[in-house]
């Protein structure tokens, strides 16, 4: 028994650190807005991950998705929020409904 | 209401229906000039029902009046001095000007949910005039490209007021 351990024991971690999925580090993800839109959003978004809201705009905005989150962008700002959960978020700016997008975050 | 209404919507109609079409349309002095004159009297119409008005729907609506036209103005100002251009006084800014003068002295005759629907009821008539305005000539007679885009968000912007208006009309009924 004694002699066996060490064998067990190193064959138990050869398989745990093989076998476990090595978690990925979180991204960030930066979305501009600028003259009244959202710019571009990002694809491959995952809880755990931070968006940067970069507000260029001269204009007070925020990113509010009804029952998830409602973040204030004030003009010139950056605002970093982490994503905590999965989900596809619709958003709008409260003050300019217009604008308006929607953000897909997987598991 | 009925009286004072058509009051406003001539003012405002007159005032910018002699803006020059595109072909030989104003200057970018003058359209600088009459930018600023309708963003200030918009900022000053907010100002004036944040004083009077206790309806939390319209302070908010004139509280985002001050704050969006204010930043447009700001950033006006600084563009004319970027570019050295001296805006240029001319009679659709005057006639605004008159215009915007004669309604403040009919709103401040008004108290209550009179004012607040006489205030939400211009706010509709004026940023609907302004944005025909932007859209038909101002923007279309612009020759710098950067007055050009601050008009272009401008009209994105006041657009959105437009909308936030009328909801908010709705809601006075």
């Amino acid at each position: 028994m004694r002699r066996r351990m060490p064998v067990f024991a190193a064959a138990a971690w050869a398989l745990l650190l093989t076998s476990a999925p090595a978690a990925a580090a979180p991204r960030s993800f930066t979305i501009v807005i600028d003259k009244m839109k959202f710019g571009a959003l990002p694809a491959g978004v995952h809880a755990g991950d931070t968006i940067v809201w970069d507000n260029r705009d001269m204009f007070r905005h925020s990113a509010t998705a009804k029952g998830a989150f409602d973040i204030d962008l004030p003009a010139g700002k950056v605002v970093k929020v982490r994503m905590k959960r999965d989900d596809t978020f619709a958003f709008v700016c409260k003050y300019h409904p217009g604008m308006k997008g929607v953000l897909k975050v997987s598991k | 209401m009925k009286f004072i209404l058509p009051a406003i919507v001539a003012a405002g109609a007159l005032a910018l229906g002699g803006v020059a079409t595109a072909a030989d349309g104003p200057t970018d002095p003058q359209i600088a000039h009459i930018a600023y004159t309708a963003g200030n009297i918009d900022v000053a119409a907010a100002k004036q029902a944040l004083a009077k008005s206790h309806n939390a729907a319209v302070r908010e609506f004139a509280s985002e009046m001050v704050r969006d036209h204010e930043a447009v103005n700001d950033k006006a100002l600084a563009l004319v001095k970027e570019l050295k251009v001296t805006p240029e006084d001319n009679s659709t800014s005057q006639a605004l000007t008159k215009g915007a003068a004669e309604t403040h002295d009919k709103l401040a005759k008004l108290d209550g949910s009179a004012f607040d629907k006489a205030y939400v009821a211009n706010e509709v008539d004026f940023h609907s005039t302004v944005n025909s305005a932007l859209q038909s000539t101002l923007i279309p007679s612009a020759h710098n490209d950067k007055l050009k885009s601050l008009l272009e968000t401008g009209l994105t912007l006041f657009r959105e007021h437009q909308m936030h208006a009328e909801h908010l009309q709705a809601t006075l009924k």
